[in-house]
């Protein structure tokens, strides 16, 4: 079975969708969504160091997307003007990625699959290694699921009861370079962000609890993934950015129906 | 044995000293009010006592396995975030359905606990932050301006709450105002600070000390009164050695 391109595609999409489900959610709430960005558009400078000293595109993509990420929590705890900081941040790492690429002697790298993702080329190996990763963050998630969400809705009260809102953020920061190094192969650095606010921003139209939304946030990126290969197969578009498209559109789609359920409650 | 001791606490944030010499102790059964005027360092004296800030100088001890129950002056709660208050009291352990329902009675909202935080009045709000404290089995109640944006029966009804909850589970409560005119009458203590204890003592004896006056000023002129049950009058009045402690204090601050 998973000798089909098809079905590595699909499966290492379904578990990276259900992995960004929660954690998209903590994005959305904690507001890091150009964090998230920052972290993935590193990964392009990761994919040059990992090429330049051949080591495993993951390990390179995890480690500067790690990298990354507490650079910018640090300036975040120091008071940095946020939005200056990471659009800094995101788009130099983003170009000096790209230019380190054109360095690379002998490699003629098609920067294409990185940037928007190439899930129809998963093999094998890279299918065990999303699964993995995946399975971590998810995982982390849940293990510190109310440390985290204490911390979220208020520093100080979750001190009060004890939780380290610091150690909270670590598990976070983590689970987010995990995810861009797992999500680089599926929908690329330019959209894993799009992959981990999308579907908790249309969750949110439809749950009344943390829970729901970070459930339905994984089902709605696994739809996504789904709709997105078959639209790709169908109309032989790029396989990426069809997944984000679905995404906006079931978003769109809860957005309405949310607006219509409140007016005519309203009445 | 004290629930919390700080001894010669002084903080610092960003360079600017906040808080010098502070001196503080509280005991079980307790209740302790702080004023001050805004920027005073109320806050962060709280924040210093919650284990948030660490102090420049000074230490503070927590009784071992020390339970804080926290009521912040507000919660931002993200739009984003769906939050119903049966979840919201699940934080930081999951409660029973009957554990939330009792205590949702106890703090008067019964009816509240399907309903999203953000749709909460803010005296509704309020109790629900003091609900999920009590969840928590404190030894302490530490409260920051936790009438801000209640009208003057909605204070009082909030503050007899507090005593009664106080008289029930037998903790102490440390609560901080801004304005000593709405502090608990039941306050065994209030202490004045001004980035150091400015006086300290039973309510009235605060509001006549000069350096109280002189910070708040004769304010209101008596046109707002002290919320008072009658029988604190004569508790306050045989309190003898919250006047001499005052004195004291005042002694230092001069």
């Amino acid at each position: 079975m998973l000798d089909d391109f098809l079905t590595r595609a699909l499966l290492a999409g379904l578990v990276v969708a259900i992995a960004t489900g929660p954690l998209g959610c903590f994005v959305v709430w904690r507001r890091m969504a150009y964090f998230g960005d920052a972290t993935a558009h590193a990964a392009i400078l990761g994919v040059a160091l990992a090429l330049g000293f051949q080591i495993s595109i993951f390990i390179g993509t995890m480690v500067v997307a790690l990298i990354m990420a507490m650079v910018v929590s640090t300036l975040a705890g120091r008071g940095w003007a946020m939005d200056t900081t990471l659009g800094v941040l995101a788009h130099s790492a983003l170009a000096c990625g790209l230019v380190a690429v054109s360095f690379l002697p002998n490699v003629r790298v098609d920067l294409t699959a990185y940037l928007f993702g190439d899930i129809l080329a998963v093999s094998r190996f890279d299918l065990a290694v999303i699964a993995l990763g995946s399975a971590l963050v998810l995982g982390l998630i849940l293990w510190r699921w109310q440390g985290l969400l204490m911390a979220t809705l208020s520093e100080d009260l979750a001190q009060s009861a004890g939780i380290v809102p610091g150690r909270e953020r670590m598990v976070l920061t983590v689970a987010l370079a995990i995810v861009v190094a797992v999500a680089l192969k599926i929908v690329g650095a330019l959209l894993i962000a799009a992959l981990l606010i999308i579907p908790a921003a249309a969750a949110r139209n439809l749950a009344r609890s943390p829970e729901m939304m970070a459930l339905f946030a994984s089902g709605i990126g696994a739809a996504s993934v789904f709709g997105g290969l078959q639209l790709s197969l169908a109309q032989d578009t790029p396989s990426g950015p069809s997944i984000v498209v679905i995404a906006a559109l079931i978003f769109l789609a809860t957005t309405l129906g949310a607006a219509l359920f409140q007016n005519r409650s309203g009445r | 044995m004290s629930l919390i001791t700080a001894q010669g606490v002084s903080v610092r944030y960003d360079g600017r000293r906040v808080l010098f010499d502070i001196d503080f102790q509280i005991d079980r059964g307790e209740i302790v009010t702080i004023v001050g005027p805004n920027g005073s360092g109320k806050t962060s004296f709280l924040r210093v006592l919650l284990g948030v800030v660490a102090p420049e100088k000074g230490r503070i001890h927590w009784a071992k396995g020390l339970r804080i129950g926290y009521v912040p002056q507000r919660l931002h709660l993200d739009p984003g975030l769906p939050m119903p208050v049966a979840r919201f009291l699940s934080l930081p352990t999951r409660q029973s359905a009957q554990a939330v329902a009792e205590v949702l009675e106890r703090v008067g909202v019964p009816d509240v606990a399907r309903q999203n935080m953000a749709t909460l009045s803010g005296g509704q709000f309020q109790r629900v932050l003091l609900a999920r404290a009590l969840l928590t089995r404190p030894d302490i109640l530490m409260l920051d301006e936790p009438t801000a944006g209640l009208d003057q029966p909605g204070v009082a009804a909030f503050y007899r709450l507090i005593e009664d909850v106080r008289r029930e589970m037998n903790c102490a409560v440390l609560s901080v105002s801004h304005d000593l005119h709405v502090v608990m009458s039941a306050s065994d203590r209030v202490i004045c600070i001004n980035g150091h204890i400015c006086c300290e003592g039973a309510p009235q004896v605060v509001r006549d000390a000069p350096e109280y006056r002189a910070l708040f000023g004769l304010g209101t002129g008596g046109a707002l009164a002290l919320y008072q049950h009658s029988h604190d009058h004569v508790h306050d009045e045989n309190c003898d050695h919250d006047h001499d402690h005052a004195k004291d204090h005042a002694h230092h601050a001069g």
